[in-house]
């Protein structure tokens, strides 16, 4: 490997196709919300919330952070879950039951209150001007693009939609999405619903008339779908998943190595740099690594090979 | 926007009635309240912004600051374990200058009083840190951060010897702002913390502030690994509430002069309490914050309560009082 074809140098010399994602206009809040509607959904349950404070300020791609368990809850760390919708002073969330924490949010029932915190992150930066939107998502992270599918659509952007899950039982408001999008393709790992394969299958036919791509799943398939676009040139915007302790910025555990502006990497973390993230400004291949080029890596003894 | 209308979720809807003098000091640094963040769990103040009035805490602890950037350690650095958590950041932070060009000044425009945490690999990087804070607005003095136990050595983990302990914090009482009042991290992980405590006491350490994390590990059952990037991680939340109370506790009896800044686990204001009945004149909010990001605030109108409830008048007069 000669030393051009390093991806933080590639970073200055080609340039990338995606800008940072701004900040969100506003701050967050601390409130305490009411349950007002509980559905389950094949393997999730939705959940409805009267949170007006946190609808009027929440946009497409923020998340909110919820305590679990109770004040004298074991469980301290927050659940950091995409907004699926905000509107009328409703927000919307779709949980997946994975552990104690997120088993005990798919349990409340209406009436029950929760603590939370939102909307948090960046939201999704605004597509190039008049460009059809690729909106991909796995598992329950198609929830992510509902609210902004809808946008899009209000701004007069065509938007063709891949959701894409292991199993039929595990996708995720399509049905909603049907009702938004131009074009809705589903694609399942078993073949139990839609095309049997991953999503990049209908992606791949889709990006040729794609302008941008937006994307919330897990990370490998982040990764495809970020690949396949930077390979088409097309500047994609991508979700992640990262567990988070707090979901405010304070706690330093969500990282991810992100080629920054000045396209040198930083641990960037996923709550207040992300959770949107340029597709090409994640080094996914990277992640769960301290590679030698990362600021600061030379202060953990990590050098230059 | 201010703590009162962001209350979480005891109910109470503003500051507390009771005529408690909360006010207290950081060796000769006064404070309006004995209730801080703790260094590592607030970033630096900012991300709090939303949801506490932050001239009105105690003072912002800040993450500690060494002298060059540093990545932190590879992901994972978390993991959730019972009324706790361990992390494993490895103290990622922009650095010395950073923190004097973008932090301070955001916290001192805006009248927020901090506590600078400091750490190093030498004992001179540490002077070098002091010695640049000297004179800074808004900084009210020094934690000097010779705990972390999320470095590549244990020799590293200064305040595991009393002896290396005592250089560390002889040199930064040298070289820093002798308006500065000097507080040394204490880490639980030793046989004797009230001989490390007398050590780093006799070497000019105006107070100390106690605990640093313990360290722990957990091992995924799944991948049969360890769960950390970093393999070991550093534990803190309720889970080490006793530990941290006790060490506050042996401290505060064998050196009933020596100011406490306690924490370790503190999520309440009768937790607060604890800390303080034992001798502490302060006390820092860690990881509670992540479960409450209100935390801080909340606690001091819970523990401004509790003293009321039980005849105190001010804290001070509830500093150490479970010895008498």
């Amino acid at each position: 490997m000669t030393a051009s074809s390093h991806p933080a140098e590639m970073a200055i010399s080609v340039g990338l196709l995606t800008a940072p994602a701004p900040r969100a206009a506003r701050a967050p809040v601390q409130r305490t919300v009411e349950v007002i509607g509980r559905r389950p959904v094949d393997a999730y349950v939705e959940l409805t919330l009267a949170a007006p404070e946190i609808a009027e300020r929440a946009q497409p791609g923020q998340f909110v952070a919820f305590a679990v368990g109770g004040d004298t809850s074991a469980l301290l760390l927050r659940r950091a879950i995409a907004i699926s919708t905000a509107e009328d002073g409703v927000v919307t969330v779709v949980v997946s039951a994975a552990g104690p924490g997120s088993t005990w949010l798919t349990e409340r029932q209406v009436g029950d209150t929760l603590d939370v915190v939102g909307p948090l992150g960046r939201p999704f930066p605004g597509p190039p001007a008049g460009a059809r939107a690729l909106l991909v998502g796995g598992g329950y992270g198609a929830a992510a693009l509902v609210g902004l599918a809808v946008r899009l659509r209000a701004e007069g952007h065509p938007v063709d939609v891949v959701a894409g899950a292991a199993a039929a039982d595990r996708l995720c408001s399509v049905q909603e999405l049907i009702g938004i999008a131009d074009t809705v393709a589903v694609t399942t790992d078993d073949g139990s619903s839609g095309r049997q394969g991953l999503v990049t299958l209908a992606v791949d036919e889709l990006l040729p008339d794609a302008g941008v791509v937006y994307a919330c799943g897990p990370m490998p398939m982040l990764r495809a779908v970020a690949d396949a676009a930077t390979a088409h040139g097309i500047p994609s915007y991508v979700a992640v998943e990262e567990s988070m302790a707090c979901g405010i910025g304070v706690c330093m555990t969500c990282v991810l190595p992100i080629v920054g502006e000045d396209g040198r990497t930083r641990f960037s973390r996923s709550c207040t740099e992300g959770p949107v993230f340029g597709g090409d400004r994640v080094r996914f291949a990277d992640v769960g690594t301290l590679p030698w080029d990362v600021v600061g890596a030379d202060a953990m003894g990590v050098v230059q090979p | 926007m201010t703590a009162t209308e962001t209350r979480g979720h005891d109910g109470h809807s503003g500051r507390s009635d009771t005529a408690v003098d909360m006010r207290t000091t950081l060796g000769s640094a006064e404070i309006p309240s004995p209730v801080l963040t703790a260094s590592g769990c607030s970033a630096f103040g900012r991300e709090l912004e939303p949801f506490v009035d932050l001239t009105a805490i105690g003072a912002v602890v800040t993450k500690s600051v060494q002298l060059r950037p540093r990545s932190g350690r590879s992901t994972p650095r978390m993991a959730e374990t019972p009324s706790g958590m361990l992390n494993s950041i490895g103290l990622q932070g922009t650095g010395i200058d950073g923190l004097l060009t973008e932090e301070l000044p955001w916290l001192a425009e805006r009248g927020v009083r901090s506590f600078v945490s400091i750490a190093g690999t030498r004992v001179e990087d540490f002077a070098e840190l002091a010695e640049r804070l000297r004179g800074v607005p808004g900084v009210l003095g020094l934690e000097v951060n010779i705990s972390c136990p999320n470095v590549e050595s244990r020799g590293e983990v200064f305040a595991c010897d009393p002896v290396a302990a005592s250089d560390v914090v002889s040199a930064v009482r040298a070289a820093a702002d002798p308006a500065h009042p000097v507080y040394a991290k204490l880490s639980p992980d030793v046989t004797d913390i009230v001989s490390v405590a007398r050590a780093v006491s006799d070497a000019g350490a105006d107070g100390l502030s106690m605990i640093n994390t313990l360290l722990g590990l957990v091992i995924d059952p799944d991948t049969m690994r360890p769960v950390l990037g970093g393999v070991t991680g550093g534990l803190s939340g309720p889970a080490i509430r006793p530990v941290a109370l006790r060490c506050v506790w042996q401290v505060h009896q064998a050196l009933p002069d020596v100011p406490i800044l306690g924490m370790g686990g503190i999520r309440t204001g009768l937790d607060a309490l604890q800390f303080v009945l034992a001798g502490a004149s302060a006390v820092s909010v860690g990881t509670a914050v992540f479960n409450d990001p209100s935390a801080v605030a909340r606690v001091h109108d819970e523990l401004a309560a509790a003293l009321g409830e039980r005849g105190f008048t001010s804290v001070a007069e509830a500093v150490g009082y479970a010895h008498r």
